[in-house]
């Protein structure tokens, strides 16, 4: 139902239009904050950090605009059918895009503190989660502007490769603080960020059931590929056996 | 000679294919319970004009189905064919089976005047008789039944007690009915409806000239009376129908488009049609 007819009354239309010019607006935002915070992170770029928190007001401001705008909706409109669930999903949609933008400053206010190291690793793990992550963020508010359903399933499905890559990036974050307890600060913090982004991957996924029950009518199925197993990763010193008493 | 054949048989069978999924369209949307009233492949005709095809559509028993479609598209004419209004008027005729409880009622044997006691109907506009209001009420009643006064002032003071407008006429049952409201008129329609004991209620356009108050307290009555009747109502207001209706059905150019519970019918039509309709895009 993504190219729908036109409706008869054209202020409705236009606010219709106005909605989801708003909700990519936010997105264009938050996507914007990702980048420059995985910019902090990656290349040490401390004022990278401060621009991207400094972003967060404006993202929260958006978020109280389209809530503003969809009580609005609801009472003058009355909106029927796709129309109400396209209102209703925004205002889902500005949430998880609100908290996205928080994940986002997180992660460069972490950068700040972990360029006052010198790390003895490379960080290509995690280049490449923000990377993926990026990736379904910027599909994901396509789908948004589009009423894309398609897309919406292309991402749902694409953040099991993001918690996979959370698991190991775990594993090894850990390995290095038991190898070297100078690495534990700045470890701990890379934990976070990785932590950050994974939630930002689930924040999209959530995005991308909204955007599909929106423009089709139905949900996706409860269960989601999900398989982030760092919540029962258990990492042992090299020197101790797996069955050591 | 071979193809010809074969597009005929083609036809009937892509017609047949067509019932059989607006049948099954209808069971699966149907709500739980049993069916009083069942359409099956129900066409009426002005004429040669041909206002209702094919229809297949069940009304569960004591629920309410709203009908909602653009003018013209066969709803109000759907509630003619229900109790044989059509009768009346030459050139006009259906074909098909409505079954009220199982009993085809377009049977031409059939006794129209009892059907019209089974099957009550209420118009857009309030039509009291030039009578009392007591006399409004006892007036259907003596065609089908003899009550002693006592019985019949039962009779009136239940059937006005229904349709929640006792507390508001009980002082004065024997002034001219003309005399009230449009709401309290269109409440007398209703009670009048009812006296008889039906077991369908017909309800076109029950509210269209009624102010926002009387509406509700009409939509409050229906809800009322579903406990007892089978009610369909045709309205041209969407949110009357979303308020009121268990099951809505969705009526395009004499054609069943869609039927389904009303929550899924507003919220995720499955034809494009109705959903156009009820958000308010049609061309």
């Amino acid at each position: 139902m993504a190219e729908a007819t036109q409706h008869i009354v054209k202020s409705y239309e236009q606010e219709l239009k106005r909605l989801r010019d708003l909700l990519v607006e936010m997105g264009g935002l938050v996507e914007a904050q990702l980048a420059t915070a995985t910019i902090a992170v990656l290349e040490q770029d401390t004022e990278a950090a401060m621009r991207s928190v400094e972003q967060d007001p404006a993202v929260d401001a958006l978020e109280r605009e389209v809530e503003t705008f969809v009580i609005r909706l609801l009472a003058l409109r009355q909106p029927m059918a796709g129309d109400l669930r396209q209102i209703v999903a925004a205002l889902k949609l500005s949430s998880d895009l609100e908290r996205i933008g928080d994940y986002s400053a997180n992660v460069a206010k972490r950068s700040i503190v972990l360029s006052q190291f010198n790390l003895s690793f490379k960080l290509s793990g995690l280049a490449n989660m923000a990377r993926l992550v990026q990736e379904s963020l910027k599909l994901i508010i396509d789908a948004i502007g589009d009423e894309d359903a398609d897309k919406a399933i292309q991402v749902w499905r694409s953040d099991q490769a993001v918690d996979d890559i959370y698991t190991a990036i775990f594993r090894e974050l850990v390995t290095y603080m038991m190898e070297d307890p100078r690495n534990i600060t700045p470890c701990t913090h890379l934990l976070f960020i990785a932590k950050n982004l994974e939630r930002i991957g689930d924040h999209a996924t959530n995005i991308a059931e909204t955007v599909h029950f929106a423009a089709t009518g139905e949900s996706l199925p409860e269960i989601r590929p999900k398989g982030d197993s760092a919540n029962y990763a258990i990492i042992r010193p090299r020197d101790e056996k797996p069955d050591a008493e | 000679m071979l193809s010809g054949n074969s597009t005929i048989m083609e036809q009937a069978s892509n017609q047949a294919t067509a019932i059989e999924s607006a049948a099954s369209l209808a069971r699966s949307a149907s709500l739980e319970g049993p069916i009083k009233l069942s359409m099956r492949n129900l066409n009426f005709y002005y004429g040669t004009n041909q206002a209702l095809k094919t229809i297949a559509l069940d009304l569960p028993e004591k629920r309410v189905t709203g009908m909602i479609g653009p003018s013209g598209c066969g709803k109000s004419t759907l509630l003619r064919v229900l109790n044989r209004m059509y009768d009346l008027y030459p050139g006009q005729r259906a074909d098909g089976e409505v079954l009220l409880d199982g009993e085809n009622i377009l049977a031409p044997s059939l006794d129209v005047n009892a059907l019209r006691s089974r099957i009550g109907m209420v118009f857009q506009k309030p039509t009291p008789f030039p009578m009392t209001i007591y006399e409004n009420i006892a007036f259907g009643v003596k065609l089908h039944e003899r009550l002693n006064r006592a019985d019949m002032d039962a009779r009136v003071e239940w059937s006005l007690s229904r349709a929640a407008l006792w507390g508001e006429v009980k002082d004065r049952l024997n002034t001219p009915a003309g005399g009230l409201s449009g709401g309290q008129q269109q409440r007398l329609c209703i009670a009048r409806t009812i006296a008889t004991r039906p077991e369908v209620i017909l309800l076109d356009e029950p509210t269209s000239a009624l102010d926002p108050i009387s509406t509700l307290k009409i939509e409050e009555l229906i809800d009322e009376l579903k406990r007892d009747f089978t009610i369909a109502i045709v309205t041209h207001n969407m949110q009357q129908a979303a308020r009121c209706a268990d099951q809505v059905a969705f009526f395009y150019l004499g054609e069943l488009i869609e039927v389904g519970p009303a929550g899924q019918i507003f919220t995720a039509p499955k034809q494009r049609r109705t959903q156009d309709y009820v958000t308010g895009r049609f061309g």
